[in-house]
């Protein structure tokens, strides 16, 4: 009988040179979304700093000497936090874009332009993360 | 050059006529297939000198292996340098290059026009249809390899019964309990019927959208999708009447149903009839949803 040969890379991303859209859409769409709960996580932890702070007394929040406010303006004062938010969002836009568009591909709509929207919410969201950049860097340096 | 190794073949014949009381006719047959065996080889050499040199040739990266041949059991890749000429298919330049170098080069085909199904292959990395392939449209060297997710028999030949079996799990054939009156009536389907499910009907089995699926190489229980779309073909079919179409709905909808599908697109782009796979499964999702929700 015939012996089987697990042929390696070949088998899943050995091939990726070759990928089409909707398979770059795909994978896009899982790194996103798993970036998206890592970031949760990290949303929550400092989140959750306000739990302490809110017990500090209203005069240490008025001065802005509480844990959340000073967790918050230690992590805005790192330079790699500015930079790792700008990621956040192209992250999170695109996985919001592509989200539509597949919601759109459930229902049926534009499925022979479905290489298309995966190229124009790329190409949107370039323009986005571009666009937000003064914002998310201003003052870090 | 090819990999064969026709020493271990020559021994075997020698000894099987050694044991043989050797008699003169058969001492002269055995010379004769040594001597026919030589030309053949040099022959094979002198071609495969002419083809390299010559400058309209196509250099063919063919996957070899051989569980059963000791000596061949680690896969490599063998080089052929096929003379090229118009229309020439990448089928076409497999047969050559087996007619001509290496008679132990193994792949499957049959009609040669598309209609068959068995020559799907990993040609420069995609599934493709290798009678439907034009070399002239390929990049040179020309990769050929068996379908990926699918474990390798021989050479190019994959095991297909995996794929035969998601296949045959929906009833790939037309079932009905509603007949027409009249004893001789004819089963009727209107035009419009006829154009909806025209497209599902060309699938021809070769398997490339199955190998493209990375949902189905993870989950062996999923259908696939040629599968799913033989489903459509008779779940939209309404000669089949109400009642088998539920029984279809009931294949279609299971947990590694039309739900596995996560919209990759692959298969609808490897399809070698052009058949939207990825449509016809959505129109499945969405009947399943239709069916099992019921606001009045």
């Amino acid at each position: 009988m015939s012996q089987s040969y697990n042929r390696g890379l070949i088998e899943d991303f050995g091939r990726w040179r070759e990928f089409e859209a909707g398979m770059w859409a795909w994978i896009f769409h899982k790194f996103t979304g798993w970036v998206l709960i890592g970031y949760l996580f990290t949303h929550i932890a400092v989140l959750s700093t306000g739990i302490p702070a809110a017990g500090a007394g209203e005069a240490a929040i008025a001065a802005g000497n509480d844990v959340y406010t000073q967790t918050i303006v230690s992590l805005e004062g790192l330079l790699l936090v500015r930079l790792l938010e700008v990621g956040l969002l192209a992250v999170a836009v695109f996985h919001m874009l592509n989200g539509t568009r597949l919601l759109l591909t459930d229902l049926g709509v534009g499925l022979d332009a479905q290489d298309k929207s995966f190229y124009a919410s790329l190409i949107l969201t370039g323009a986005i993360t571009v666009a937000s950049v003064p914002t998310f860097i201003a003052g870090a340096f | 050059m090819s990999t064969q190794i026709p020493k271990q073949t020559e021994e075997s014949t020698e000894t099987d006529a050694e044991t043989e009381p050797a008699s003169k006719g058969d001492e002269r047959r055995a010379e004769k297939r040594r001597r026919a065996a030589e030309r053949r080889e040099q022959r094979q050499e002198e071609e495969a000198e002419k083809a390299a040199a010559d400058e309209s040739t196509v250099e063919l990266k063919v996957f070899r292996y051989d569980p059963q041949v000791e000596g061949k059991q680690e896969p490599r890749f063998d080089t052929f340098h096929v003379p090229f000429t118009k229309g020439m298919t990448v089928l076409d330049a497999l047969m050559y290059a087996r007619d001509t170098y290496d008679s132990s080069l193994t792949f499957r085909h049959s009609c040669r026009q598309a209609v068959c199904g068995s020559d799907a292959m990993f040609v420069n990395g995609g599934q493709k249809l290798a009678c439907k392939t034009q070399i002239s449209d390929l990049q040179q060297p020309v990769r050929v390899e068996p379908l990926p997710h699918a474990e390798v028999t021989k050479d190019l030949v994959v095991d297909m019964e995996h794929f035969y079996d998601q296949m045959e799990a929906v009833e790939p054939y037309f079932q009905t309990n509603e007949y027409p009156d009249g004893e001789l009536e004819e089963q009727r389907q209107d035009r419009e019927n006829r154009e909806k499910i025209k497209m599902s009907t060309r699938c021809i089995w070769c398997g490339a959208c199955m190998s493209s699926c990375n949902i189905a190489a993870g989950d062996n229980e999923y259908l696939g999708p040629a599968a799913i779309n033989k489903a459509y073909r008779f779940a939209m079919d309404e000669r089949e009447g109400e009642e088998m179409k539920q029984k279809r709905l009931e294949i279609i909808e299971q947990e590694h149903g039309v739900w596995r599908c996560q919209t990759q697109f692959s298969c609808t782009e490897v399809c070698p009839k052009d058949i939207p796979l990825t449509e016809h499964i959505q129109e499945l999702k969405r009947e399943a949803v239709k069916n099992n929700l019921k606001f009045w």
